[in-house]
């Protein structure tokens, strides 16, 4: 009974004394208000033509239902730019993205397995790299871009993205946690070469610190705006955040055409993927993100 | 809704451009040895670029205008041998930072490009430009507007064509002024006592709104008379307490320091939402503005008049207030073919009326004189007949008016310093003041010698 006493008392969430839940619930309510009310926004405004934007209340439906009107013009608009961004902004996330996780799940692991001189001079480099935001490096990217004449092309925006230091430094941490080298040893004694082991042992090992740096990557790429904003000019290689800016301005300044109704959208259809593979790949994020975190 | 990026984003930008600008200002003086390069092809005549038309080619033309695409077809069925790759490379400050990172690259800069007037000396006195004089373009002064003819010229060299212009006059909201009982002021006493009638009988509704606008407060020290930017060569004078800065700053502070300013930019969602139901009075703003009014407000229709703008003295006076043209770039490797698209684009009959349907409001003498422009009646303006009262506007300009050669870079750290009076509602020569110290320093740091 004492010992039970005890057990409870040192509880955080004290059933006994429920007003620390319930100050929880307060903040996760506010929270999740805080998250939600400009998605609800844009749920609503979608559904209203230009003129009811300005006409109604934000958090409503306004007289005019215009929803399906809305995604039709929205593909339809400009001969379908909205398609050929989208087309860019897939490009970038597949060749971008995907590279970018390949990069760091090879080299992470290069780094966590093997011993070679130099390695800890990497580590800092890496760790140094994490530190520096990537807006901070755009414009000495856009320089040496364009000595090398690729800006205006899609590589100005493919070739910087392919970089992930934090991809880098999360595979390395995983792999030291759940590779262990006494399978790589015994791989290497029954004749694998080192490529065959990494690709069909230690990607699968991997694999959860994959999906997370997959989702890292994919995630800054898809909604890359000022690499792909300084480096294009021709509207044509705009992913979907620049070109939905395009549009936003359009209400700027003589001869002003604001298309509001198809902006918004335009972001509604473009945060949908995002809000699609965060639900399919969340387990996986979860698991990837505390590995690591208790030492066996 | 955000229409505009973020002020980190336009800082970063604005540092990028920066950047740019010191290096073209230092190789505009070297450059002597390679400018014969273009200029050369030309023979000096209008012969030439009518020749070039027939030619034909390839050009491309950066323009965010809506009707540029209409403006393109048009220009290539009348000139079958030349093909534009009409780009949107962005709207106003965006373009600009695209265009300079060209330049600095030495390369990616179209044939043709659309600039805003505040723009033109930064570009045209960093020899971004090709003088267009060489080709007999100085013929063509008198089909313009004094004032836009001004701001694309340096002296005798030309560096571009204007396309739409905006002298300044008020647009006001009659059933909002008639339900306050309130008379359309004349001048900006008047003003200021309408902007407390209209707040104090409805507590929502402003005279106008007004957060800070480097664009708004320059065209309005151009019309107080001031002549706070003055450049010669690499030496500029700058001095935002001249008499004309400090009357715009004294009279506005009125509505500043006593809040009768709404609190949100234009442009911002709030702004069409205070157009379109009478929460904003009255806008001071350039004569582009109707078509605008009618796309974006168009529950405001039938609500609004065109008054001309308000004076300190009850003489006519008034001030450009955005607009642009076109010009052709250094970079161009045919600039008699560019500089031919450009005459068509603002010159001839068929692109300016063009430009006119799309809501755009000319500077050219001739159809700001016409009879059918004039005697154009909106059912959105109750009928009135806007143009009399918006060209009259275009002969009040007052004269002497210059941009500074980095206005680009000024204009974006306006919000910084005299931005801060706007917020805190203190004193906005306070604000011109910092602003004019932000601006010495920059100018001196670019390679200009400033107040020296």
């Amino acid at each position: 009974m004492a010992l039970a006493f005890h057990r409870q008392a040192t509880k955080r969430h004290d059933p006994m004394n429920p007003r620390n839940s319930n100050t929880l619930l307060i903040v996760m309510i506010v929270y999740a208000l805080y998250t939600l009310v400009p998605l609800v926004w844009l749920l609503f405004s979608s559904t209203k033509t230009q003129a009811g934007l300005f006409s109604s209340f934000g958090l409503w439906f306004s007289d005019d239902f215009a929803f399906f009107d809305n995604l039709v013009a929205t593909f339809s608009y400009r001969d379908g730019i909205f398609l050929r961004w989208l087309g860019n902004t897939l490009l970038y996330v597949v060749v971008g993205a995907g590279g970018a996780t390949l990069l760091a799940t090879m080299a992470g692991y290069g780094l966590a397995k093997y011993r070679f001189p130099g390695r800890r001079a990497v580590f800092a480099v890496v760790l140094g790299a994490v530190a520096v935001p990537g807006t901070a490096l755009a414009v000495p990217t856009f320089l040496l871009f364009s000595e090398l004449g690729l800006t205006n092309t899609p590589w100005a925006v493919i070739i910087p993205s392919l970089i992930s230091p934090f991809g880098l430094y999360l595979i390395w941490v995983f792999a030291t946690e759940s590779v262990p080298t006494e399978l790589l040893e015994a791989a290497r004694i029954d004749g694998a070469g080192e490529f065959r082991t990494f690709f069909t042992i230690s990607m699968r090992l991997l694999a959860p610190g994959i999906v997370t740096v997959a989702l890292f990557t994919v995630v800054a790429t898809w909604n890359n705006y000022f690499l792909p904003l300084i480096m294009l000019s021709d509207p044509d290689w705009y992913p979907l955040t620049v070109g939905l800016n395009q549009w936003s301005n359009q209400a700027i300044g003589a001869g002003s055409q604001p298309i509001y109704n198809l902006v918004i959208m335009g972001s509604l259809l473009t945060i949908i993927p995002i809000v699609i593979a965060f639900l399919l790949l969340q387990r996986f994020w979860q698991s990837g993100l505390t590995a690591g975190s208790v030492k066996q | 809704m955000k229409h505009i990026p973020s002020t980190a984003t336009r800082r970063a930008l604005t540092a990028l451009a920066a950047g740019t600008v010191a290096a073209i200002a230092l190789a505009g003086c070297s450059a002597g040895a390679d400018d014969g390069g273009s200029e050369s092809a030309g023979d000096g005549s209008f012969d030439s670029i009518e020749a070039a038309l027939e030619t034909g080619g390839e050009i491309t033309y950066w323009s965010w205008t809506p009707s540029a695409e209409a403006q393109v077809a048009a220009f290539e069925e009348a000139y079958p041998n030349v093909k534009v790759n009409l780009v949107n490379a962005g709207t106003n400050n965006e373009e600009y930072t695209k265009l300079q990172n060209a330049i600095k690259a030495g390369s990616g800069a179209p044939d043709v490009v659309q600039v805003e007037y505040y723009a033109f000396p930064q570009f045209a006195l960093t020899d971004a430009f090709v003088d267009l004089s060489q080709y007999g373009f100085g013929d063509f002064e008198d089909d313009y507007t004094a004032s836009t003819w001004n701001s694309v010229t340096d002296g005798d060299a030309i560096y571009g064509l204007p396309q739409d212009s905006g002298p300044m006059a008020l647009f006001y909201n009659k059933t909002v002024f008639d339900a306050a009982g309130v008379a359309v002021p004349t001048t900006w006493d008047e003003y200021y006592e309408a902007a407390k009638a209209i707040h104090a009988a409805d507590p929502n509704a402003y005279i106008t709104n007004d957060i800070g606008d480097a664009g708004f407060a320059t065209s309005m020290i151009w019309q107080a008379g001031g002549q706070p930017f003055t450049t010669s060569g690499t030496d500029v004078t700058l001095d935002l307490q001249d008499d004309g800065s400090k009357k715009w700053a004294d009279n506005w502070n009125r509505l500043v320091e006593e809040d009768l300013l709404a609190p949100y930019g234009s442009w911002s969602d709030e702004w069409f939402r205070g157009l379109g139901d009478g929460s904003l009075a009255t806008l001071v703003i350039g004569a582009w503005m109707p078509g605008n009014l009618i796309s974006g407000a168009p529950d405001g229709s039938g609500d609004w008049r065109v008054a001309p703008m308000p004076t300190y003295d009850g003489t006519a006076a008034t001030a450009e207030n955005g607009g642009g043209g076109q010009a052709v770039t250094k970079q161009s490797e045919n600039p008699e073919l560019a500089a031919g698209f450009l005459w068509w684009l603002n010159n001839s009959e068929e692109s300016i009326s063009t430009f006119l349907e799309s809501g755009g409001f000319p500077s050219t003498t001739a159809e700001l004189s016409s009879e059918e422009f004039l005697s154009d009646a909106p059912e959105y303006f109750g009928g009135q007949k806007i143009n009399e009262v918006l060209a009259a506007a275009a002969d009040d300009v007052v004269e002497g008016w210059n941009y500074l050669p980095y206005q680009v870079y000024a204009n974006s750290i306006f919000g910084d310093t005299v931005g801060q009076s706007y917020q805190n509602g203190t004193d906005l020569n306070e604000g011109l003041t910092a602003w004019q110290d932000a601006l010495v320093e920059y100018g001196d740091s670019q390679g200009f010698s400033v107040n020296k």
